[in-house]
């Protein structure tokens, strides 16, 4: 599991370009790609393509759940029209939830890369550890203490804040869902900046002062530069996965005012008849705009190592 | 202010004296706050496996042992935890095994389609598991109609279907993960093993394999813990089958068991051990 | 340490002086190594020294199979080892940064290559070798657990037990502290006259190469420039590019003139000079004429009849314990040092723009081939170290 600390690895590699091949051996690489490139094509290529056919395909008016091949772009209309605003939620939450995230990421993995001492493995381990509770027990969870009966709402309450939430409740609002998404993918955050922090020098850091202590711009001009190949993966790593979520909506969301895409591509999957070619144009949808998004980002801020 | 006497130390108010000491500690305050965060649903999990309760495990009712005593006790739990550890194992294999392999070709290897294959990797990291999951269900029912049409089969959504996504959705975070041990890999090594009458497959399994084996054990238990805890992908492709995730999620509905709160944490605490027996280890073999 | 068995299928046995035929490494952009050809004897300890980027690591690279010549061939005695793997040469090396395997304590490292080679007695192999660098007591510990001193001799032990033909030491001292690397280089020496073999050792340091080597060979631009004994090396170096690299020298472009029985005469910037044709790489034409710095002499006034001197104005003055260091600036604008010894009693005590006579024994003056960009060097080293 730590190994998903390596992924904000960023930093220049040991190794220089490989060597070439010498002479006769020009396969061996093909050989050693071909299982795992094989289970991707046909796994997560071929799959995808299937998936994109059905999302162009039309039904019989009199027969519904019944389809026809067809080149049918009037699904994509009918799933960017009927359920945009399911779209701007998901971007929404999901953008919301990586800055949360982050905020909360940065100062946990700055403390295990730099305060710690001793206790960076344990800390390390503490993080992960909660992957191993359920992430479907662990969001229930969230909904008792969220609830209006729960703890969360009774200290609300007491302060006089609860009325600063939307009707009043934490529950079932977009609170509780952009909390609980926060909640899940934090570890996907603190890992990948952790391990770009622990590779940066501590003394460059020292040099230009402390965190918060000696004042925002050390940290702003130094300490973040050093660390963005591990925040360009953390946030890649929260954003797509909350993008595409629907588990947090479903338990912790309303029953119509904070569903996001991945719910409506659920429910037209497997609770509406007829529903599944909209299923489907939703779902290349949603790819294709996380895709957009992730190569701009980046492009922007150029991390090769992603790739 | 300003005029301090030479020789006199100067001393900063109670007010900049606290100031200074939480600025000095700032990071690590929060720090443990958020690891509280992460785990203050682990302890309402861990609190609410001992309540006693009626229909639903909601509200407080009372302590009772009788969940930890009896932690098969819920119909189904234990078979979907047994299913899930299955999965998580097997997939893990497979994914490790093909994994390694992409990463030591993409490493060590210059060749035609090098960059395509990284990107063929990426993409699916950067896919969200809801559009995996509906494009497997495609192919899987369309194929499946078909071969059973052709011969006659039963072939449905279950066990296999759930394992071969999960192989699929494993092998990129592998594949990042051993690669980034094999990049830190100095290739001085392996010149100095073949210096040292080393042939390449000795050199591999002396020097190269060793030396990046922590990064492939690193990669097989986030492999196993991305399997063990799917829920999306794996509600798409299940069928009939449960594994514990779903078994949760299903049962919400109804009332979740206190047993499946005894399971998850369980899990938690084997987990928590289990990485550290392994740190101790690892420690002492270093020495 | 006799070899019992081995077992390492295309293993080339070969004993006898390594030698370099034409050996030309060319890579995409540039050529490394340049038509070398060069010969070591059995049991001689060689330095190749140069400025990074001349092509020596490249030449050790091929010598150990790590690298293979474009053109070339690679001999012991009379086995040709070109084109062959590095595991089936019977040469060793120690790696700039020691490569030593993290993961096998110091006993298995040294013990690595008796065992891969199948060695019967690959362990009291291994406790001989460590005994050698004097590191038995260290043997159960891990790399990481040794300073960099202590891995440096494990690296020796390591290649050395296999007894090679040819040991290859590539900057093995350049991690090390100063003090360390005066101790090492000692110890180096040491073993090598206790066990005999060839050692090739290459470098940058030319202190390191001259106390160490019983031959030097300068390399630049992939060609080797001059190859002989250290002390003739400094004595008389052949191009502009060895008297600079090998110790510090002054330069000054000019022509010869004239011959006056054993001497050339030449015209360098407006003096005239002499130099023993015996030590003149070039006989008529253009020539850059030079004179090691303490071969000269800084004196107020003009000395009588020696006809070498030079008239200048000091520019720096620095005493450095044993001897003065002057910066003298000529003329015709270059800038050539000179030290004396603290000997007089009563010290010259020259201050910056003071005019002073700089002269020589002829006998000491050299002649080699023209080469601007050599002289501007020499000059840039000394005005950097002067300033």
């Amino acid at each position: 599991m730590s190994a998903l600390a390596h992924m904000g690895g960023g930093g220049a590699p040991a190794t220089a370009m490989p060597p070439k091949e010498p002479s006769g051996r020009s396969w061996l690489p093909y050989l050693l790609l071909l299982p795992g490139v094989l289970w991707l094509l046909v796994f997560f290529i071929y799959p995808l393509a299937q998936l994109f056919a059905v999302s162009l395909y039309s039904d019989y008016p009199d027969y519904p759940g019944y389809y026809y091949q067809d080149v049918n772009w009037h699904n994509y209309v009918r799933a960017l029209t009927d359920f945009l605003p399911h779209f701007g939620r998901s971007m929404l939450y999901a953008g919301l939830a990586t800055f949360f995230a982050f905020v909360l990421a940065y100062p946990l993995a700055y403390a295990m890369a730099f305060k710690a001492g001793k206790w960076r493995g344990i800390m390390m381990i503490l993080v992960i550890a909660p992957f191993f509770t359920s992430f479907i027990l662990r969001t229930i969870a969230w909904r008792q203490i969220l609830a209006d009966e729960g703890p969360v709402a009774w200290v609300l309450e007491h302060l006089h804040l609860l009325s600063f939430m939307p009707n009043g409740r934490i529950t079932e609002t977009w609170v509780a869902v952009v909390a609980g998404l926060t909640y899940n993918f934090l570890p996907f955050m603190v890992l990948p900046i952790y391990a770009s922090l622990e590779r940066a020098d501590p003394r460059v850091i020292e040099a230009g002062g402390d965190l918060y202590a000696n004042g925002f711009t050390t940290f702003r001009t130094v300490t973040l530069p050093m660390s963005m190949p591990g925040v360009i993966a953390g946030t890649l790593l929260t954003f797509i996965p909350a993008a595409g979520d629907y588990v947090n909506a479903e338990l912790l969301g309303s029953d119509t005012g904070t569903k996001m895409v991945g719910n409506v591509i659920e429910s037209q999957f497997f609770k509406v008849l007829g529903g599944y070619p909209i299923a489907a144009a939703l779902s290349f949808s949603l790819m294709a705009l996380i895709l957009a998004m992730v190569f701009l980002y980046v492009r922007r801020y150029g991390t090769e190592e992603l790739l | 202010m300003s005029t301090q006497t030479v020789g006199t130390a100067y001393r900063p108010s109670l007010g900049k004296r606290v100031q200074g000491w939480l600025a000095g500690r700032f990071a690590m305050i929060v720090a443990v706050l958020v690891l509280l965060y992460l785990f203050l649903p682990v302890f309402y999990t861990f609190i609410f496996s001992f309540n006693d309760y009626r229909k639903s495990n909601i509200e407080w009712r009372g302590f009772t042992l009788k969940h930890w005593a009896n932690p098969c006790g819920a119909a189904g739990a234990c078979d979907s935890l047994v299913t899930s550890l299955e999965i998580g194992l097997l997939s893990t294999l497979v994914a490790t095994m093909l994994g390694t392999l992409v990463a030591f070709a993409l490493v060590r290897h210059r060749f035609r389609g090098r960059g395509a294959s990284n990107i063929l990797v990426f993409v699916p990291m950067a896919t969200p598991e809801i559009v995996l999951g509906a494009s497997l269900l495609t192919i899987f029912v369309n194929g499946f109609t078909q071969l059973n049409g052709w011969f006659g089969t039963d072939l449905k959504l279950g066990f296999w279907t759930i394992t071969i996504a999960h192989i699929m959705f494993c092998i990129s975070f592998v594949v990042v993960s051993v690669k980034a041990r094999l990049q830190s890999l100095d290739p001085r090594l392996e010149e100095a093993a073949q210096d040292l009458y080393a042939g390449p497959a000795e050199t591999f399994w002396k020097i190269t394999f060793p030396l990046v084996l922590p990064g492939i054990v690193g990669a097989a238990l986030l492999a196993f813990s991305l399997s063990f805890d799917d829920f999306i992908i794996t509600s798409f492709v299940s069928g009939n089958e449960t594994t514990f995730p779903k078994f949760v999620y299903v049962s919400y509905l109804r009332g979740i068991p206190a047993q499946a709160n005894v399971i998850g944490f369980s899990m938690f605490v084997i987990a928590l051990a289990l990485v550290i027996i392994g740190q101790i280890v690892g420690n002492a073999r270093k020495k | 340490m006799a070899r019992n068995g081995r077992s390492v299928s295309g293993f080339r046995e070969a004993k006898g002086d390594l030698r370099l035929e034409n050996v030309t490494k060319a890579f995409a952009d540039f050529t490394a190594v340049d038509d070398l050809s060069l010969v070591v004897p059995r049991g001689s300890f060689f330095a190749l020294l140069g400025p990074s980027g001349c092509g020596k690591t490249t030449t050790l690279r091929m010598v150990a199979g790590l690298d293979q010549p474009t053109a070339g061939r690679i001999l012991v005695g009379e086995t040709d080892l070109t084109g062959s793997r590095p595991y089936e040469r019977p040469v060793n090396t120690v790696f700039q940064s020691y490569a030593l395997f993290p993961h096998l304590t110091i006993r298995d490292n040294v013990a690595f290559g008796p065992k891969r080679r199948g060695e019967a007695n690959a362990a009291s192999l291994a406790e001989d070798a460590l005994a050698l660098v004097q590191m038995t007591h260290l043997g159960g510990r891990k790399p990481a657990q040794l300073s960099g001193g202590q891995q440096q001799r494990v690296a020796v032990a390591r290649a050395l037990v296999n007894r090679p033909e040819v040991l290859l030491l590539d900057e093995p001292l350049g991690a090390l502290d100063l003090k360390l690397r005066r101790q090492m280089q000692v110890e180096l020496k040491r073993i090598q006259t206790e066990v005999g073999l060839t050692f090739i050792h290459v470098t940058h340091d030319q202190e390191e190469a001259m106390t160490m080597a019983d031959t030097v060979a300068v390399m630049n631009r992939g060609r080797i420039e001059q190859m002989g004994p250290p002390v003739q090396m400094y004595d008389l170096p052949k191009t502009a590019f060895v008297a600079n690299f090998v110790g510090q020298s002054n330069l000054g472009q000019g022509h010869i003139t004239g011959r006056d029985a054993d001497f050339l005469i030449a015209d360098v910037q407006g003096s005239t000079v002499r130099i023993p044709a015996r030590r003149s790489s070039v006989e008529s034409g253009a020539v850059t004429f030079g004179v090691r710095p303490e071969k000269v002499s800084v004196k107020r006034t003009r000395p009588e009849g020696t006809g070498n001197d030079v008239r200048g104005t000091v520019l720096d003055v620095s005493f450095i314990g044993v001897a003065t260091q002057y910066l003298v600036r000529l003329p015709s604008g270059t800038v050539w040092s000179a030290y004396e010894q603290n000997l007089d009693l009563e010290p010259m005590d020259l201050r910056p723009g003071d005019e002073v006579w700089l002269t020589w024994n002829p006998g000491h003056a050299f002649g080699v081939g023209p080469d601007p960009d050599a002289v501007q060097a020499a000059e840039a080293a000394k005005v950097g170290a002067g300033e």
